[in-house]
């Protein structure tokens, strides 16, 4: 008997704790993100939106740092997407899984949690100076690209794992050959799981600061890039030069960039789950 | 006559007498020995029944004849498989056209995840095949050979996988139909069936057997007794017994198969 009360008190106790735990992350999240809205919120207007660059905050806006973080994300995608997709394809289908394959498999995991800093570090060396694209949006573009390049592959590994073997069995007795197969069937089936994988890795990219503060993104660009060798600047770091200004009103600015580059993760993170959601219901 | 001449009318001659021959097949997966050693000689436009416990060989022995065991880990083979007297692990041998001419159905439904009509036109497709009306011909033929299309003809381009267990299951055996395989390879295709369903499928493959060769795994006896005309009796990797199916399940020549249709194991 005093067991069983014993265990019932611990069950209780647990409970209480889990929802402390549970609520914190949350609770947290939550005044920051109020507390960013009472700063910023009246700051956001179309002026915010459109304006270059100033040294007086009331006139300055994020057109520079908006169109430069569009220009990174969608060179971003359009180099790590191919490059990630087709390792994840021979990785998942074509190699064997032999001590090579798991070592492989180990170190891409690894590479995910190499710190960013790293990543820009060795953009700086390979893509600005070696390959001399100088401090253009193309290089960030790369570097960022690297950068996620482990997530694509895994996220896009994940989703070809769960097309189930039987599809793979029927289209191969079909006399299919591979390519066929993963053409024809896996990509299709697996394309809700990569696209969300895809996109949570870009919503990422896009609040990446440090690697491109290291290859030589400017806080200051006069004019939006207009092609991918151009200079450019990117939201972060027009909220980092911003915040460490002393007037108030950059602060107010900073709060409202802020704003502005949540709602993209937000509304990128939305896409991914109805993305998810749809294809999971496709397999039940 | 020739001695060239001699030959060749000899091997057509086999051919006619046998569609699929296995010479001394021996299977290992990784250290474990999954066959042990198995000849045997089918016969075509038969319906050829695979009987045997969980783990004896039988379903690893059927992929054999479609090379299904090419991509497991750790899989090696020893011995022979002929097709209409071809090596069919002869080096130049193409997988993929061996695959259109030896069909197989799997033990639970497998349609793609795509239109009906898309289903039934895949392996044509993948031949290239692009002709509208020859691939709508074809798919309505297919369908009718497996008594599908009355049911789904006004929902061609609904998913696959809104039919029942039991259409499904007929619609994997059009979908092998469509690209005129000679022969069928069933692996246990009723398992995951209601009767009403299983009883169509088996009504379908006494049918089919006029056009092509079916070899059939079962866990079925009844059903082995039912649809096959020859049986053979698989046990850890050995083949026990193989003769009319008449003969095995009336008057069995070994104690060990007299034992499990008997149900005394297995």
């Amino acid at each position: 008997m005093n067991n069983i009360r014993k265990n019932r008190l611990k069950d209780q106790a647990f409970k209480v704790w889990g929802i402390f735990c549970t609520l914190l992350g949350l609770v947290l999240l939550a005044v920051f993100i109020g507390n960013i809205l009472v700063d910023g919120i009246m700051r956001i207007d179309w002026e915010f939106v459109m304006n270059l660059p100033s040294r007086k905050p009331e006139k300055a806006g994020i057109y520079t740092a908006l169109i430069g973080s569009i220009w990174v994300l969608l060179l971003t995608t359009l180099i790590a997407l191919p490059i990630g997709i087709a390792a994840a394809i021979y990785l998942e289908e074509y190699s064997k899984k032999n001590k090579l394959a798991t070592i492989l498999e180990v170190n891409i995991s690894n590479l995910a949690g190499v710190p960013s800093i790293i990543y820009g570090l060795l953009g700086l060396e390979v893509f600005v100076r070696i390959l001399e694209m100088g401090a253009s949006v193309l290089a960030g573009s790369f570097t960022l690209a690297l950068l996620i390049l482990p997530i694509v592959i895994v996220s896009t590994r994940e989703a070809l794992k769960a097309v189930p073997k039987s599809i793979r069995d029927a289209s191969f007795a079909m006399g299919a050959s591979k390519w066929q197969t993963v053409y024809h069937q896996l990509l299709p089936a697996s394309f809700g799981g990569i696209l969300t994988g895809i996109i949570l890795a870009l919503s990422r990219a896009v609040g990446e600061t440090a690697p491109l503060i290291v290859i030589g993104a400017l806080a200051y660009v006069p004019f939006a890039p207009s092609s991918p060798m151009d200079e450019f600047s990117v939201l972060p770091i027009q909220i980092f030069n911003w915040i460490t200004r002393p007037q108030h009103g950059f602060v107010e600015n900073a709060a409202a960039a802020i704003i502005i580059l949540l709602l993209i993760t937000f509304v990128m993170n939305g896409i991914a789950v109805y993305f998810r959601n749809k294809w999971q219901k496709k397999f039940k | 006559m020739s001695k060239e001449k001699k030959e060749s009318v000899i091997e057509s001659s086999i051919k006619r007498k046998y569609k699929l021959q296995a010479k001394d097949v021996k299977v290992w997966y990784g250290d474990f020995m999954a066959i042990k050693g198995i000849s045997m000689d089918i016969k075509p436009n038969k319906v050829t029944a695979f009987i045997g416990p969980s783990g004896c060989g039988k379903s690893t022995f059927l992929r054999l004849f479609n090379r299904m065991n090419d991509y497991v880990d750790g899989f090696k083979m020893d011995g022979k498989i002929n097709i209409d007297g071809s090596n069919i692990n002869a080096k130049d041998i193409n997988v993929e056209l061996l695959r259109k001419q030896v069909g197989m159905v799997f033990q639970k439904p497998n349609p793609f995840p795509k239109s009906i009509f898309e289903n039934v036109a895949y392996g044509l497709k993948i031949q290239g095949l692009k002709d509208k009306k020859f691939l709508e011909e074809r798919v309505e033929s297919s369908l009718k050979q497996v008594a599908l299309w009355d049911e789904v003809k006004n929902d061609l381009n609904k998913s696959a996988l809104a039919l029942s267990g039991g259409q499904q299951q007929r619609l994997c055996i059009a979908r092998t139909l469509a690209v005129e395989p000679s022969i069928i390879l069933m692996d246990e295709p009723t398992s995951a069936l209601d009767p009403i369903s299983t009883a169509k499928i088996e009504e379908l493959i006494y049918k089919l057997k006029d056009k092509y060769t079916i070899v059939i795994v079962t866990h079925n006896m009844q059903q082995a007794s039912r649809i096959s005309d020859n049986t053979a009796f698989f046990y850890l990797g050995e083949l026990i017994e193989y003769d009319k199916t008449n003969k095995i399940f009336t008057n069995p020549e070994k104690q060990q198969t007299e034992n499990y249709i008997t149900g005394r194991f297995g």
